[in-house]
């Protein structure tokens, strides 16, 4: 068993390197952080996801929506009722069929969706990409590590490499986490651009970490409620497990000679 | 129900006699669940109620997703994110749905290589292995449909790919592949069809399952000699078997629930795990995904379509000998509808007297490589269509083939079986010693 165990690490160790250059395609750069929300038994940061709302808010805001989300689900970022009230009033303006005009938005709305061209929607941009592939379409990267949703999103804000160029009128930024390298998005985080009312440091590291949660969350807000339904079941089908292993043997003791021996 | 000698259903009190005259329907689930049930069946004979109940799984979520599911374009996809944001459990419902798919599909498979394994398909147990195909294939169908309903980009370009093999049919493909679609692409008429199959299927699957049980209780089950059980009487049937209530219930009971923590771990932990990134972007028929790629179940048949290019010579012979109607791409259908059919004929392929694996040294071998070359194909399915894939691809669909047509008619005439138990209770006493008649139970 041990042998076959170490054949395996073996092979599996002898493909690793060649598998990581043949996965990216692009060379594309997925930096694996380390989320609060990951693994089974994580959680959200809700100090993290409140940052990550300023700067949905102050920056992304600007050319993307988020049209899936409702602003009421912001009460489990950890706002009172009176906050997501006052908060969407200040950010948003949606538009109001019966009143056939723009009104300030209310928490019954979604975020506003963007209505220009370009900027995708990011309300399920977290679970629709993946950072994490291979080796050689196996997927055990994307068990081990995850999908990688949030790590494409945060590696892809700060994986500008600075250099531009010009192609049929567009200007494309060279990015280390996009698929082919050139992205139309210019950088859109700078350092100290988002001030943290906590004083929480604001580098584009960082805030390209906290903007990322922020994204999981939108994507996957039942997240924690869908792991503890896990746990629960997984806890309640164990010990029915051990309890229909022990009625099994029980039940078939009789008709088994071995087990009479040991009476 | 014919078949092994065994108790019947006996109407006792006045109540039990009168609905027995009228309908014996206490007398029909007695026999359903009382059935001999070979005593030395093993584990991998559980999978059967894995199935039943990943049947029963999807229906009932299936029933709770419709409430709550708009099948229009322009709706699907965002009554998917008001199941997963604002129904109550809508997530966990939906997510169980979602990987119930695939529970049923690693049940399947290994339910069907089972049979293969140990000869469960040979005569006199046909009609249950050509049922068990026919709910195979349907399966395939139900869950390609149902794939095609939250309306992502995978969805999308799933269907119109898979819908595209019916144009490769000559003369005629083209009209069908319309016909199926409702119109010229993909379109609203398309999730508006699929969304009705897709919800009656599953009925018609269980009616089939129903017929598949039928047909196994009237020849009895197989089981791992492959020996059949004794029938002369009762007496010397009970020395072969144990009744499937309580024996068999609680024993795969046992099993699901092991295999259902499992599950239940991948739907609380990591339920995207085995679905696609893309699908989480809505259908956009101007913007094509980069890969197009099945669901995994679909992956081993879907290396086999892909595996037959032009520049093989199999399809250029083919295509020479029928003047071209048969071209690369309808032989490619051909040859993934082909490797199913390939399984269904396995009962008249298969020359072996022997019924068992465990008493064929030289299949044994044989299987196992189908084995890998199953896995090897389901791997090669997801890979891009270049090289060295594409030789790959060939040679382990050449294998699939090989195994049924050459390998099977073959062995049975070249192979020199071991010596095969006498009796099923000859084969579990040797396994678990012989139980002492006479004995109490252990109390």
């Amino acid at each position: 068993m041990f042998k076959k165990l170490a054949i395996g690490a073996a092979f599996a160790l002898a493909l690793t390197p060649a598998a990581s250059i043949a996965a990216g395609g692009g060379e594309q750069h997925i930096e694996d952080f380390a989320f609060s929300f990951e693994g089974p038994f994580g959680t959200w940061d809700q100090h993290q996801l409140q940052r990550g709302l300023q700067i949905y808010t102050e920056v992304c805001a600007a050319c993307h929506g988020l049209q899936y989300v409702p602003l009421r689900d912001l009460e489990a970022l950890g706002y009172s009722e009176e906050e997501v009230i006052a908060y969407a009033a200040g950010n948003f303006e949606v538009f109001d069929p019966e009143l056939d005009d723009f009104r300030p938005a209310i928490p019954t709305d979604h975020f506003p969706a963007n209505t220009g061209v370009g900027a995708p929607d990011l309300s399920l941009m977290a679970k629709a990409r993946a950072g994490f592939h291979g080796p050689y379409g196996l997927g055990i990267n994307q068990l081990v590590k995850g999908m990688g949703g949030a790590e494409y999103i945060a590696s892809l804000l700060h994986g500008y490499t600075g250099h531009e160029k010009e192609e049929a009128g567009t200007v494309l930024y060279e990015n280390t986490a996009f698929p082919g390298g050139w992205i139309s998005m210019a950088p859109p985080l700078a350092d100290e651009q988002v001030e943290f009312a906590d004083g929480h440091s604001n580098t584009v590291e960082h805030m390209a970490e906290d903007v990322a949660a922020f994204l999981m969350w939108a994507a996957e807000p039942k997240l924690t409620d869908r792991k503890n339904a896990g746990f629960v079941g997984v806890i309640f089908l164990t010990v029915l497990s051990v309890l229909l292993y022990l009625v099994n043997k029980r039940l078939w003791a009789p008709h088994k000679g071995k087990l009479r021996k040991e009476d | 129900m014919s078949g092994i000698p065994h108790d019947h259903y006996e109407p006792k009190t006045n109540g039990e006699k009168w609905l027995n005259s009228r309908l014996p329907i206490v007398g029909l689930l007695y026999d359903t669940l009382m059935i001999p049930t070979p005593k030395n069946l093993n584990w991998w004979w559980i999978w059967g109620i894995v199935l039943a109940f990943c049947l029963a799984l999807q229906i009932v979520t299936g029933i709770i997703l419709v409430m709550h599911y708009t099948p229009h374009v322009d709706l699907a996809f965002a009554s998917i994110e008001h199941i997963m944001r604002n129904v109550n459990g809508g997530y966990f419902i939906r997510y169980l749905h979602m990987n119930g798919a695939s529970l049923f599909f690693v049940a399947v498979y290994i339910h069907i290589f089972r049979g293969l394994f140990y000869g469960s398909y040979k005569a006199p147990r046909e009609i249950t292995w050509i049922v068990g195909m026919l709910i195979y294939l349907m399966m395939m169908g139900t869950a390609f449909m149902g794939y095609v309903l939250p309306w992502g980009q995978m969805s999308f370009w799933g269907a119109t790919v898979i819908t595209g093999l019916f144009g490769a049919i000559p003369f005629v493909g083209d009209a069908i592949q319309t016909w199926l679609l409702g119109g010229p692409a993909v379109d609203n008429a398309t999730l508006n069809r699929f969304f009705s199959l897709h919800y009656l299927l599953p009925f018609i699957i269980a009616a089939l399952v129903v017929v598949h049980i039928w047909a196994f209780h009237t020849t009895g089950n197989n089981n791992p000699t492959g020996v059949e059980v004794r029938r002369g009487s009762k007496d010397e049937a009970k020395k072969d078997t144990l009744p499937f209530w309580p024996y068999f219930v609680i024993k795969d009971l046992f099993a699901l629930a092991v295999i259902l923590v499992v599950f239940w771990a991948v739907v609380g932990f990591m339920p995207n795990y085995l679905g696609h990134p893309d699908n989480y972007i809505e259908a956009n028929p101007l913007v094509t995904p980069a890969h197009i790629v099945p669901e995994w179940y679909f992956l081993p048949f879907y290396a086999i379509l892909r595996a037959f290019t032009g520049e093989v010579w199999v399809v250029q012979f083919a295509s020479f000998i029928t003047g071209g109607i048969v071209d690369a791409k309808f032989f490619g259908v051909l040859a993934m509808f082909g490797a199913i059919l390939a399984m269904a004929l396995a009962p008249w392929l298969d020359t072996s007297s022997v019924r068992s694996g465990k008493y064929r040294p030289m299949l044994k071998w044989w299987f196992y490589l189908l084995i890998i070359d199953f896995f090897a194909l389901m791997w090669l399915g997801a890979m891009p269509a270049e090289e060295p894939y594409a030789t790959f691809s060939l040679i382990a669909s050449a294998y699939w083939f090989a195994y049924f047509f050459v390998i099977l008619p073959i062995l049975g005439v070249i192979e020199k079986p071991l010596a095969q138990p006498e009796t099923i209770e000859e084969d579990f006493n040797a396994h678990y010693g012989k139980a002492d008649a006479d004995a109490t139970p252990a109390e």
